[in-house]
C-alpha cells in the first residue's frame, strides 16, 4: 500500500527537489546564456538574464580562432576508442573473475580500485617522460591508452557486477552444448550482459570525454580534444566570458546530448542486479 | 551407445573429501536415478561425469573410452538443469537449435531437427517465443527438447523438476518415462525425492555422504535394503525401527518394519498404544501411534479404518517382513 503524504509535505519536497535541480543546472544555464552575450554584457554588474543583445558572434569567432570540429574529432577517437579498448580488455577479465574466481580473486579487483585511489598527479611526471621518450606525447594513441588504462578497473568491476547477476548454469548449459570458450562469450554471455555492457559503455564514454587532467597534460595541438579546446579561452591575457561561455557550450554539448538519449538505459545499468 | 563406467572416482574440494571413491556400472539404454539427503554428493557426481568439475582422482569411462579429461562437449553427454538455464535472449527455437549451430549442422537439419523435437515435446506452437513467455512445465520441456535434439550417448537431469508444482510434477514424470522408452538412451537423473526415484528408476543409486549405500532396482531396495540408512530413506512413510528387547526377540540389534506391514487391531496385537495423529488421505490413513515401551510408529491402515486421536489400538508386525540389522546397521539377511 501507498503511503499517505499530506500535500504540505509533497509541497516541500517538490520545492526543495526543484532548489536542488536548479542549483545544480544553474551554472550551465547561465554559461549557455553568457555564451550568447557580448563581453561586455558578460561582465556587466549587475548581470543581465535573458534581456540583452542576443547574438552568435562568439560562436563563429571561437571556430574561426581555434577550430572546434578538429578538437571534437579528437574527442570522438579519444573517448569511443578508449572505451572500446578498454571493454576489449574488460570483457575476458570480468569473466575470468566472475565465472572461474580463485582465492585471490577479490584482492585483485580491491588492487585494482586501490588504483584509483591514488592522486593522478603523482605519477604525471614518469608518466609524462615515458610518453616523451616514446614519441606518444600530443597523439591520439598516446591518450587512447592513457584513459583506457585510467578507466579499465572502473569497467572492469562494472563488468564484473554485471557478470556476477548472471546465472552460471546458463554458461555451463552452452558448454554443454558444445560451446568452446570464445563461443560462450560470443553468443551467451555477451548478448545476456548488454545492458551491463551498453551501460559501462555509455558511463565511460562520458568519463573519457569530461576527462581533463591527463588530456590537458599530455597533449598541446594536434590531439587536444575538447577540454583543452575549453581551457585555452582561459588565458593570461584576460579572462573572455563570452567566448569562454560558447566553448564550453560546444564542448558539452554533445556529451549532454548522447546522455539525454540514453539516461533509461544508463539509470537501468546503473541500478542493474539491485532489485530482482 | 551410452554406457558409463566410473572407476574410483573422487571428489576433494580443499580439505574435504565430497566424494571419497566411487565406482559405478551404468549399462547402455538404462534409467538411472542418483537419490540422497542434500549435500550427499550427487549432482556433484553428475557433474564429474558431465565435465563441468573435474575429478581429483579415478577414471570417468564413456563408452569403452576414457573421458577423464574431455571437455563437457566431447563427451557426447547431454544434461538438463534445475533452473533449466535457458537462453533468456533466444527465442524458444533459438534455444533448442543452439547445440546443432555449435556443432557446425546445416540450416536444412537444424530446421528438421527442431522440428521433431518440437513435435515430440508439444513446443510447435511456442517456437518463436522467449522463454520468459513460457511456464514452467514449457521451459522444462524446451530444456528437454535442447538435450534431445544432439541426439547424445546419455542424458543427465540435474533435479529437472523441483521448480514445478506437485501436479505438474507427476505429469513430467511421465512424460520423461515416455521418452525414455522411445528414445532408449541411457538417463541419469539426480533427485533428491525418493517417490520420483522409485516411480522412474530402472535402478536406484543411493548416495549418502559421498558414497554409494546400495545400487538396485527400485523394488530390491525396497524390500531387500543393505543397511538403516538405505531402509529409513527409501519407501514413504518412513519405516519404523524399533531397537531393545523387541528387537532382541528378532536376534537383531535393529528391527524395521515399514508401515504397511504393521497389522492395527483395536483388541489385540503385540504392542499397545495410542494415536496421535491420524492423516486420512482417502484411499489410505497414516496413523502415528504413540506404542508403550517404545518410540512413536507410523502405521498405514485403509482408508476406512474407523480410527481418531486418541483411540487405543494394537500393533502386530507382519514377522515375515520385518528387517533385521546389526549393531552397525547392517542388514542380516
Amino acid at each position: 500500500m501507498a503511503r499517505n503524504v499530506s500535500t504540505r509535505r509533497k509541497l516541500l519536497t517538490t520545492a526543495a527537489a526543484w532548489t536542488i535541480g536548479i542549483l545544480i543546472f544553474f551554472p550551465i544555464l547561465w554559461t549557455f546564456l553568457t555564451s550568447f552575450k557580448t563581453e561586455a554584457q558578460a561582465i556587466a554588474s549587475p548581470p543581465a538574464f535573458l534581456f540583452f543583445d542576443w547574438t552568435v558572434q562568439n560562436y563563429f569567432e571561437v571556430q574561426s580562432r581555434s577550430d572546434y570540429f578538429k578538437h571534437f574529432m579528437n574527442s570522438v577517437v579519444i573517448s569511443f576508442g578508449s572505451t572500446l579498448l578498454g571493454l576489449m580488455i574488460a570483457v575476458p577479465s570480468a569473466w575470468a573473475m566472475a565465472f572461474a574466481p580463485t582465492k585471490r580473486t577479490k584482492d585483485v579487483l580491491m588492487w585494482m580500485l586501490s588504483t584509483k585511489m591514488m592522486p593522478p598527479v603523482g605519477v604525471l611526471v614518469p608518466l609524462y617522460l615515458m610518453f616523451r621518450n616514446t614519441g606518444l606525447l600530443d597523439t591520439r594513441v598516446g591518450l587512447v591508452l592513457v584513459l583506457m588504462l585510467i578507466n579499465l578497473p572502473i569497467i572492469i568491476w562494472m563488468l564484473y557486477t554485471y557478470f556476477k547477476e548472471i546465472p552460471g548454469e546458463i554458461l555451463e548449459a552452452a558448454r554443454m552444448d558444445g560451446a568452446s570458450l570464445a563461443k560462450e562469450i560470443i553468443y551467451v554471455l555477451t548478448p545476456m550482459a548488454i545492458p551491463g555492457i551498453a551501460s559501462t559503455f555509455l558511463l565511460n564514454i562520458i568519463l573519457a570525454w569530461n576527462e581533463a587532467f591527463w588530456t590537458l597534460n599530455l597533449s598541446a595541438a594536434r590531439a587536444a580534444p575538447l577540454t583543452a579546446f575549453i581551457a585555452s579561452y582561459s588565458s593570461p591575457e584576460g579572462l573572455f566570458y563570452a567566448k569562454l561561455s560558447a566553448a564550453s557550450t560546444m564542448a558539452i554539448a554533445p556529451i549532454l546530448i548522447l546522455g539525454w538519449f540514453s539516461q533509461k538505459q544508463l539509470v537501468r545499468g546503473l541500478t542493474f542486479g539491485a532489485v530482482k | 551407445m551410452g554406457s558409463i563406467t566410473l572407476k574410483n572416482v573422487s571428489k576433494v574440494f580443499g580439505a574435504h573429501a565430497v566424494i571419497p571413491s566411487i565406482d559405478l556400472d551404468i549399462n547402455d539404454g538404462e534409467f538411472v536415478v542418483f537419490v540422497g539427503p542434500s549435500g550427499c554428493g550427487k549432482s556433484t557426481l553428475l557433474r564429474l561425469i558431465a565435465g563441468l568439475e573435474d575429478v581429483s582422482g579415478g577414471e570417468v569411462v564413456i563408452d569403452g573410452k576414457n573421458a577423464t579429461e574431455l571437455p563437457p562437449a566431447k563427451r557426447g553427454l547431454s544434461m538438463v538443469f534445475q533452473s533449466y538455464a535457458l537462453y533468456p535472449h533466444m527465442s524458444v527455437r533459438g534455444n533448442i537449435a543452439f547445440p546443432l549451430k555449435m556443432a557446425g549442422e546445416d540450416k536444412s537439419v537444424i530446421d528438421k531437427k527442431v522440428q521433431d523435437a518440437a513435435r515430440v515435446l508439444n513446443l510447435t506452437d511456442y517456437l518463436e517465443r522467449k522463454p520468459r513467455q513460457l511456464s514452467g512445465g514449457q521451459r522444462q520441456r524446451v530444456a528437454i527438447g535442447r538435450a534431445i535434439v544432439r541426439q547424445p550417448d546419455a542424458f543427465l537431469f540435474d533435479e529437472p523438476l523441483s521448480n514445478l508444482d506437485a501436479a505438474l510434477r507427476v505429469n513430467m514424470w511421465l512424460e520423461i518415462s515416455q521418452l525414455h522408452q522411445q528414445l532408449k538412451t541411457t538417463m541419469i537423473y539426480v533427485t533428491h525425492d525418493q517417490v520420483e526415484a522409485m516411480t522412474m528408476a530402472d535402478k536406484i543409486v543411493v548416495l549418502n555422504r559421498g558414497r554409494i549405500e546400495q545400487v538396485g532396482s527400485p523394488l530390491e531396495l525396497y524390500h531387500r535394503p543393505d543397511n538403516l540408512f538405505v531402509a529409513g530413506f527409501i519407501g514413504s512413510p518412513k519405516m519404523n525401527f524399533v531397537s531393545g528387547a523387541p528387537a532382541a526377540a528378532y536376534h537383531a540389534h535393529t528391527i524395521g518394519i515399514r508401515p504397511e506391514h504393521l497389522v492395527l487391531s483395536k483388541d489385540h496385537g503385540t504392542w499397545r498404544g495410542t494415536v496421535g495423529v491420524a492423516e486420512h488421505l482417502g484411499s489410505d490413513t497414516f496413523l502415528h501411534v504413540k506404542a508403550d515401551g517404545i518410540d512413536t510408529m507410523t502405521a498405514r491402515v485403509s482408508g476406512d479404518f474407523p480410527v481418531t486421536h486418541g483411540d487405543q489400538v494394537f500393533l502386530t508386525p507382519d514377522a515375515q517382513r520385518v528387517h533385521r540389522f546389526d549393531e552397525k546397521g547392517m542388514a542380516i539377511r
